[in-house]
């Protein structure tokens, strides 16, 4: 339905019940894009905001050749991408992975907390770990991990998303991969170690 | 182990976990983490990752910030 011509059409002549159907389809994916790229619930809400302010005024010029998720979440990455510039505040990890020989981050923590069960996993404390993993990831990672594995994008939309070729999507959502994987080990090893 | 080995699987990882590697570089894979047990535990781990992340990493848009959506965009009465 959502990306059906004649439902962005419907949306280019305003029809307010095809707007909130497209809000309530993205508007999850779009919060959480803007949360986790800004790590502050208030710009968070600025941006969803200007992302479906943004869309529903331009939707004339969207010309169906991507999706319209597409198209959304690029609105959204740019608009978060703008507060995080202004915030001026893009932090350096004190605690640099050393890097192979390709540029890939080899593995420091060897806890295996693979096995542990649900419910330790699920804690409030674990998902702040999440959380603060994700925060602790550069810009460019972030972008790449927070579409493909948190949205669930497949590779070619999150590069399309991004103007990105596949293979730096592959590569980037790798160092993320491993550098969130090197958190959350370091904390359960604290954690088995209580 | 043969840390040589370990860093070429390292490349390997995503596709790995994600099912996306052929055959044959599974079966070279397999082997090398029948030996290595620090390869083992990433592999693992890096697995769980990633599926904690997708089933649990997004968070629900809070109810007042979904209502002042509505409001801000004019749909109030269709929330």
């Amino acid at each position: 339905m959502p990306d059906d011509p004649a439902f962005v059409e419907r949306l280019r002549q305003g029809d307010k019940e095809a707007c909130a159907i497209c809000v309530r389809e993205h508007s999850t994916n779009v919060y959480n894009l803007a949360l986790k790229l800004t790590g502050d619930p208030s710009a968070a809400e600025d941006v969803l905001q200007e992302t479906f302010l943004s869309a529903f005024k331009a939707i004339s010029r969207f010309e169906g050749k991507a999706q319209l998720s597409t198209w959304l979440y690029r609105i959204a990455h740019n608009a978060a991408l703008m507060r995080l510039r202004k915030r001026q505040v893009e932090t350096v990890s004190l605690d640099e992975p050393i890097e192979n020989e390709e540029g890939i981050p080899e593995p420091r923590e060897f806890a295996d907390w693979s096995e542990n069960p649900e419910e330790v996993l699920l804690s409030v404390e674990m998902r702040r770990a999440m959380d603060d993993a994700i925060a602790s990831l550069s810009e460019t990672l972030r972008g790449v991990f927070v579409l493909r594995d948190v949205n669930g994008l497949s590779t070619a939309q999150t590069a399309e998303v991004l103007g990105l070729s596949e293979e730096a999507v592959k590569s980037r959502l790798l160092r993320a991969r491993l550098a969130l994987r090197e958190r959350l080990s370091a904390y359960m090893a604290t954690e088995m170690e209580r | 182990m043969n840390k040589h080995e370990c860093q070429h699987l390292l490349g390997e990882l995503s596709d790995y976990v994600d099912g996306e590697l052929g055959q044959a570089m599974c079966e070279e894979i397999e082997r090398h983490l029948a030996d290595c047990q620090n390869c083992r535990i990433v592999v693992d781990t890096l697995s769980k990752t990633v599926r904690l992340y997708h089933t649990h990493g997004q968070d629900p848009v809070p109810g007042d910030v979904q209502e002042r959506l509505f409001k801000v965009l004019d749909l109030e009465n269709l929330r």
